[in-house]
């Protein structure tokens, strides 16, 4: 009882100074509210991309100069190549990151991790992942509203989408050729072929240059598939993406001389089997229609 | 019945068993072929989807999962009576961890050269397997004369731990997509597709199967004790630097033609001694017959269960036995 008293006297003695203090409080909440939303509106002036796909896109769509740092996959475009590195996928350098203070992360979705130490310190991160050919355009669009360059990438989404459409048009009715498109076996061997199968980007690349992606039914981004299911399926092209920017014709050689072997599959028997050159084939960044233009000339000559 | 009858009944169900699986096995597949196309002589070779799917996909496969389930089998018969443990497998004395880490480093520094057709991985594989046969070696016999069966057990596990460290190490250096494609590699494949790679580990695997054969008699006493077979006139170091180097070559030609599978040389050889019992002029051609026709089965299951796709080996012979292996360890207790 005396206690509840005692209380009682003491709130009404402070209840002026109790009344300033929720004031100010009122007002730093206030505009600490403020400076969160305009802090929110301002563009990321300190970006730091861990996937090499969205600093080519973040380029773009004019957003490269507001990058600080980039993975240590990141060569393209040359501009990334002064630029610090904080890591990659597997092995992101987190004390680093968060050391250049930056406003913006973008993250790969598998980067669970990463992104719980990221709120923790609250750096907003933009969550990326792979998908099909259309994901380029929605990334490029998304990343343009968020870090203020929203026309320049409607300008880089429509110019791309526009060049996609070209090549569809020109391949229009014509057949389109049973295609095996190969990103990796053993060198030298049969062993170990991983192709494209029925999703992603690299499928869409294919259907958009007039081929019929002969591992379609297979609900996967890439398949492992046998020599049997080769000579099953029998493809009237195989495209095989090599990394290599050049390759002289003794190294042309060496890469298609094991699918002799196959020689009742009719894009051996006919001489289709068709290596595409350049590391950027595999990256779903603004370089795809450098690609799918490379498997369009292959398909339809 | 006297022993000689008995191993001459036994080797011969089991051989016939062995022939039956490998005269099956390439017959069937993903998808339906005509065996009549496939062996027709008139149809030109290139023309023949029947005769190629038989001899280009099926053939080597089946070949090379006979020859590698036979050679793991038997190493680690013969293992297990050289180091008197029954957790012996070809695998334990860092064999097939000095192959992975050859094959590791072949992927990520993107060897590219072939001898005789035969190519970088399956060379750098065999390389490594040697070097670290050398390694333990070398340890084993340094302390005294003759060969410690105890060092050469610690140093190859020690071995196997190093050489995982490394490969890891170096996976982690590597590129993603090599990587991936080292990582493959250690679930164990046997699609080659040629039989360059067959006729390559042949020569090594049929010395060591030849060596394996002379020393079952030898082995019957080593498995017993060294010195209940010194008793018996038995040269110790040399029988067992024999049955060391041996099942170390053969293992190392078989992981350099489908990867370091696993299972097959401990479940085998412990399946076959329950169905035949523990002589080893039985159980060593026994497990070597019945370890190919299981590899070939299971090969099957790998290419057709989930087809297109490809289910690697490797994966296949431990979910089979990892879980019957230890249904018959209850069963016997």
């Amino acid at each position: 009882m005396t206690r509840n008293a005692n209380a009682n006297t003491k709130n009404t003695k402070e209840t002026k100074p109790l009344f300033l203090a929720a004031k100010i409080s009122f007002f730093v909440i206030f505009v600490s509210f403020v400076f969160v939303f305009v802090a929110a509106q301002t563009p990321p002036r300190r970006i730091i991309s861990l996937v090499p796909n969205v600093t080519e896109i973040l380029f773009a769509i004019g957003a490269g100069p507001q990058l600080v740092a980039v993975s240590t996959y990141d060569v393209e475009p040359p501009e990334v190549r002064s630029l610090p590195t904080v890591g990659a996928l597997v092995d992101p350098d987190t004390e680093k990151i968060i050391s250049l203070r930056p406003d913006l992360v973008i993250t790969y979705g598998s980067q669970t991790d990463l992104q719980e130490q990221l709120k923790r310190a609250s750096i907003p991160f933009f969550d990326y992942r792979h998908g099909g050919l259309d994901h380029i355009m929605v990334t490029m669009r998304a990343l343009g509203a968020r870090t203020g360059h929203a026309d320049q990438a409607e300008t880089a989404a429509r110019g791309l989408q526009a060049s996609i459409d070209a090549v569809k048009a020109r391949v229009a009715g014509k057949t389109r050729p049973r295609t095996l498109l190969v990103f990796g076996r053993e060198p030298g061997s049969l062993r170990n072929i991983y192709a494209s199968a029925g999703r992603g980007f690299l499928h869409d690349m294919l259907v958009v240059a007039g081929g019929e992606d002969v591992l379609n039914d297979i609900d996967k981004e890439s398949a492992q598939i046998n020599t049997e299911t080769i000579l099953t399926r029998k493809p009237d092209v195989i495209l095989e993406l090599n990394a290599a920017n050049q390759l002289n014709d003794a190294d042309l050689k060496a890469v298609v001389d094991p699918w002799m072997t196959l020689s009742s599959v009719p894009a051996v028997r006919n001489k289709r089997v068709i290596v595409l050159n350049g590391p950027g084939l595999t990256v779903p960044g603004p370089r795809v229609i450098d690609g799918i233009e490379k498997m369009a000339k292959a398909l339809h000559p | 019945m006297s022993i000689r009858r008995r191993i001459a009944t036994v080797v011969a169900a089991f051989t016939v068993f062995a022939i039956a699986v490998m005269i099956w096995a390439p017959t069937v597949g993903s998808t339906p072929i005509s065996l009549m196309r496939a062996f027709d002589r008139s149809i030109p070779w290139d023309d023949n989807v029947d005769a190629q799917i038989f001899f280009v996909a099926r053939l080597p496969r089946v070949l090379a999962g006979g020859l590698v389930g036979a050679t793991l089998a038997a190493a680690g018969v013969v293992l297990q009576a050289l180091l008197r443990n029954p957790l012996a497998t070809p695998f334990t004395l860092g064999v097939s961890a000095g192959a992975s880490l050859g094959a590791m480093l072949a992927v990520t520094m993107r060897l590219e050269l072939s001898v005789l057709g035969v190519t970088s991985i399956p060379l750098a594989s065999f390389a490594g397997s040697l070097i670290a046969t050398a390694i333990v070696y070398a340890l084993a016999s340094s302390q005294r004369r003759g060969l410690s069966t105890n060092v050469l057990l610690l140093a190859g596990v020690t071995l196997n731990a190093f050489f995982s460290a490394l490969i890891l190490f170096v996976q982690y250096l590597a590129d993603f997509a090599e990587a991936l494609r080292a990582i493959r590699w250690m679930m164990g494949g046997l699609d080659v597709a040629s039989y360059v790679p067959i006729v390559a580990a042949l020569p090594f695997i049929v010395i060591s199967l030849v060596a394996f054969a002379m020393m079952s008699r030898t082995l019957n006493l080593l498995s017993v004790g060294t010195e209940a077979a010194a008793a018996r006139g038995v040269n110790i170091v040399g029988a067992q630097r024999l049955a060391f180097v041996s099942a170390s070559l053969a293992t190392g030609a078989a992981v350099s033609l489908g990867g370091p599978i696993g299972f097959i040389g401990i479940i085998v050889p412990h399946l076959v001694r329950l169905m035949v019992g523990s002589d080893h002029r039985i159980v060593l051609p026994a497990s070597a017959l019945f370890g190919a026709a299981f590899l070939v089965l299971c090969d099957l299951a790998a290419r057709t269960l989930m087809s297109p796709l490809e289910i690697p080996v490797g994966v296949v012979t431990a979910l089979i036995g990892g879980p019957f292996f230890l249904w018959l360890l209850v069963k016997r207790s």
